[in-house]
């Protein structure tokens, strides 16, 4: 039995938590029919999590070496009645102060925060919907970059009533945001009466992968000091970052560009990503705003991290040799997985937007659609999930303004699993290919087979190929 | 321009309020028996001190569980990952059969009810953001906890309408003051979406009865499209378990299963009193609509249960030798407990409503006040933070509708502490008496005295308050 709708409200009863998005779709595939290399070797590969498993083993030998911080070991237990009672939505002081060391060194060391600032959250995506809380009234809205986060749709919006305005960026300069575009949509928005609060994006980027360089970030700050609105900073893949230009905090352009008021600046972060912890939801909303500080704290008591995660984590990010060792790897073992996987998708032909970060990569998969649309995307990707058997996510889910686009995760599984979803690819890509000269030799053969009366009669019209034909279907 | 949001500058998170300004002035003067023994001793935090040693015999006992491992293999990736919203299957299992077990299995849980939420605190907003809208309202019985204004309203914009209990039946709630209550609503032009209980009460410290179970389920019977929410937070410091009805029991005595009411009742959990890990953050939300636990399922995600907790208490609260044990101590210890704190302010003439559960009492100090008012409670309460040095919560702060009552925790610090903390109340009303008695002509300076004067104190001290009582009706 189930209650009459009205009985609940509009936010349980509506649909905005965006679940129903086919970004959710592919996992709901792979969750029917998981991959395993033994147990089930034909399952669906997950492609579509943006997970870092890459650096769990350096995490097991630090917690064996180090039966201390675990509150839990009799090495530990005398810490734990304090410990278990501890609530303070302050957090605890070496928490705070490791949070802020490993923020530190995974910026090389050149910016400084302070412990006082690091506020926690439940996971980034509490830190987000928090700073929305702070920042904006229901109805206020928030620029954000396409493409982006998927779930920023839920995070952002769904129950704090903030609107999101997408500033389109397109693949023609490699998806970066410009100051035409952020003007185009602030005045699109006061137009229309709607009150921007100010912008949010990754930096850097998901789905992209990309970090922000120097110049883009200048003409950002600018931009938001200029109209003196918010700046949010989801720095959660901060120490993904493997190549040039290397990872630029907005904590640092803070330090070149005083005129820029630091009220307006706020990043949020976890370790989720960089860490591969997105079970013990640590995340952090760090705002240079007093007033933000003190109100993200206190909302930060309907999520705060668990005292026991808390110490442990006091614990190991207070060796410092240990994260910079850390550090050093996850950008070392990322950009190896990307290596292999870009070189992978090249050898076959398929490209991908040039990326110096992330846990993924945006695979260029235009030439395989049927038009450019995102029906043909979303056709195009229903085969990829049910006979490719890879899952991976589509552009439209990201809101990404051109079809044909697909964010596909590499750090959320072992080399020979990702061996054997390029082995899928290819044989997909060939597949496809031959398919395509097939048709066009069809189409080109019936071109000449017939009197041009005929063709210009015939051809043009619809009705010559079946529309049953397994030719049409893409 | 408004640079941050209303919420960010309005004052409905209520961290202003005397609840947590006791708090603060604890924060800056600590009892500590070594370090600052004449410090403010902390009696204004609900937390279960009391069987730590029992949890951290089985913590030694059982190394696997915290070091993440099971069955000596690691599983400490598997655990890393694990971020998904249903929560771990076994650490839920564990949960609705401790639940079960709370209530001496008169009552069982489906895990699949469960929704899991970073404490009470989250779980009862979450239920908030999924029955209400807002503007709409909530009813809740007073006195209530002081952090529910921020955690049903702040952020959701959800109002609470308050059920005015009184001691004149030891703040019942009674068909009337839910009928006032809802019709105050209407005037106030709320739309009530729900009634809001805590059972065991806090501050009470009380069981709610049948006979309220009763008229809270013909008002919702009756009224069809209204939600009954039951925190039943404490319901493992109930001293006796036959005594703690939970409403889940009232749907089976009553036969409700295949009724709309079913759906509408909600009830909200935590470990953070029964269990004293208020720093683990673990809450739940327990329904029988799949929409709700759909909704707030969803919603959870912004306040997920860490994974290395969920798997630590998964094991501790799967051993039933150690359930059986922990819930049969601490019932008892908390008894005991509060016999010690209900003795020794009898001795010193002070009384407390007759409690059976929780982890504090709620103390009757009107006859301390120097006016039926809040000014002088609030005037008495200060009293008592800086002079007598004991971090007490003035019945205001908890919505109380009649000046003069207070609530006392005893449960978070050593039998040592109680005993000088009732030793310092007990100074502070004697010499409260003395100088009352001086105003009223009477020396008493000889020490000699002292105890003759007291019990003198005490009559003329009794005398004064009934002749002041006749005085104001």
């Amino acid at each position: 039995m189930s209650l009459d709708k009205n009985l609940l409200s509009k936010l349980a009863v509506g649909d905005k938590h965006g679940e129903d998005s086919p970004y959710f779709d592919g996992w709901k595939a792979y969750d029917n029919n998981p991959f395993h290399p033994e147990h089930n070797p034909q399952g669906v590969i997950q492609m579509g999590l943006a997970e870092n498993q890459l650096c769990s083993d350096l995490i097991k030998d630090w917690i064996k070496a180090n039966p201390h911080a675990s509150i839990c070991t009799a090495e530990g237990i005398d810490g734990f009645s304090d410990i278990a009672v501890f609530q303070d939505y302050h957090g605890l002081k070496q928490f705070r102060q490791a949070i802020a060391a490993f923020m530190e060194r995974a910026r090389g060391g050149r910016v400084r925060f302070e412990e006082e600032r690091v506020v926690m959250s439940g996971g980034a995506t509490g830190a987000n919907e928090t700073l929305m809380f702070c920042l904006a009234d229901r109805g206020d809205a928030f620029l954000v970059p396409t493409p982006y986060y998927a779930a920023f749709d839920r995070d952002l919006s769904w129950r704090t009533g903030v609107r999101i305005i997408p500033v389109e960026c397109n693949s023609s300069n490699n998806f970066q945001v410009t100051k035409q575009a952020l003007e185009s949509a602030y005045l699109n928005a006061q137009e229309t009466g709607i009150k921007i609060k100010g912008l949010i994006l990754a930096n850097p980027s998901n789905p992209l992968g990309t970090s922000l360089g120097r110049e883009t970030l200048q003409t950002l700050m600018d931009f938001i000091n200029d109209k003196q609105i918010h700046l949010v900073c989801d720095e959660i893949y901060a120490a993904t970052v493997f190549a040039e230009p290397g990872f630029i905090s907005v904590a640092e352009m803070i330090q070149e560009m005083d005129h820029v008021n630091r009220d307006l600046i706020h990043i949020v972060y976890s370790l989720s990503k960089d860490m591969g912890l997105p079970g013990f939801r640590v995340g952090v909303v760090y705002s240079y705003n007093d007033a933000v500080v003190t109100c993200a704290r206190r909302m930060s008591s309907f999520g705060l991290v668990s005292s026991q995660t808390q110490s442990f984590l006091a614990a190991m990010l207070s060796d410092q040799s240990f994260v910079d060792n850390f550090l050093k790897e996850v950008s070392k073992r990322v950009a190896k997985r990307h290596l292999i996987f870009t070189e992978g998708l090249k050898e076959m032909g398929v490209s991908c937007l040039r990326s110096n970060a992330g846990l993924f990569v945006l695979m260029d998969l235009r030439q395989m659609l049927r038009d450019q649309t995102f029906e043909s995307e979303m056709a195009l990707w229903r085969i990829i999930i049910d006979k490719v058997k890879i899952n991976i996510s589509p552009g439209s889910s990201f809101h990404c303004s051109e079809p044909g686009w697909f964010r596909v995760c590499f750090a959320n599984m072992d080399e020979d699993t990702l061996q054997t979803a390029l082995q899928r690819m290819k044989s997909f890509v060939l597949r496809h290919r031959e398919n395509k000269k097939k048709r066009k030799s069809f189409q080109e053969n019936l071109k000449l087979s017939f009197s041009s009366k005929m063709y210009d009669e015939h051809v043009r019209s619809p009705r010559l190929l079946s529309p049953h034909s397994p030719l049409v279907r893409t | 321009m408004d640079l941050l949001s209303r919420k960010a500058t309005c004052n409905s998170h209520g961290q202003d309020s005397s609840y947590f300004l006791g708090w603060e002035e604890y924060e800056k003067n600590p009892y500590d028996v070594v370090k600052n023994p004449h410090g403010i001793i902390q009696m204004g935090l609900a937390e279960n001190q009391l069987c730590f040693d029992i949890l951290e015999s089985w913590l030694i006992q059982n190394p696997d569980a915290a070091s993440f491992k099971r069955d000596g293999q690691s599983i400490f990736r598997e655990l890393a990952l694990f971020q998904d919203y249903h929560g771990l299957s076994y650490f839920k299992n564990a949960l609705a059969d401790f639940m079960s077990e709370n209530r001496q299995n008169r009552v069982s849980f489906d895990s699949n009810n469960l929704v899991l939420t970073a404490g009470a605190t989250s779980a009862n907003e979450t239920l908030m953001f999924c029955l209400a809208n807002p503007g709409d309202a909530f009813l809740l019985p007073t006195p209530y906890y002081p952090g529910f204004d921020r955690d049903l309203k702040w952020r959701t914009g959800v109002e609470i309408v308050p059920i005015q209990c009184s001691s004149s039946n030891g703040f019942r709630i009674t068909e009337l003051a839910l009928e006032e209550a809802y019709e105050q609503a209407k005037k106030l032009n709320l739309n009530v979406k729900g009634i809001l209980i805590t059972n065991p009460s806090n501050p009470l410290g009380t069981t709610t009865t049948q006979t309220e179970l009763n008229i809270l389920f013909e008002f919702i019977s009756k009224n069809k499209n209204i939600h009954l929410v039951s925190d039943e937070i404490y319901s493992g410091t109930a001293f006796s378990s036959s005594e703690f009805i939970s409403v889940m029991e009232i749907l089976k005595n009553n036969h409700l299963e295949n009724t709309d009411v079913f759906n509408r009742v909600h009830i909200v959990y935590s470990l953070s009193k029964d269990l004293g890990l208020p720093g683990f953050r673990v809450g739940a939300i327990y329904s029988n609509d799949k929409d709700v636990i759909s909704a707030a399922t969803k919603m959870s995600s912004f306040g997920l249960v860490s994974s290395q907790t969920q798997y630590l208490l998964s094991s501790l609260l799967s051993d039933k030798k150690f359930t059986k044990k922990y819930l049969r101590e601490n019932q008892s210890r908390l008894k005991n407990r509060q016999r010690m704190l209900v003795t020794g302010l009898e001795a010193i003439g002070i009384g407390c409503l007759k409690s059976n559960a929780g982890l504090f009492c709620w103390v009757d100090m009107r006859h301390l006040l120097s006016s039926k008012t809040f000014e002088a409670e609030m005037e008495l309460w200060k009293k008592i933070v800086y002079e007598v040095k004991l971090n007490i919560s003035p019945g205001s702060s908890c919505h109380c509708e009649e000046p003069g009552w207070f609530r006392v925790c005893f449960a978070n610090m050593s039998e040592e502490t109680l005993k000088l903390a009732l030793k310092r109340l007990k100074n502070f009303v004697d010499n409260g008496i003395l100088t009352r008695s001086c105003q009223v002509g009477q020396s008493l300076k000889s020490s000699r005295k002292k105890t003759t004067m007291t019990t003198v104190s005490n009559w003329v001290f009794r005398l004064s308050f009934h002749d002041r009582d006749a005085e104001e009706r």
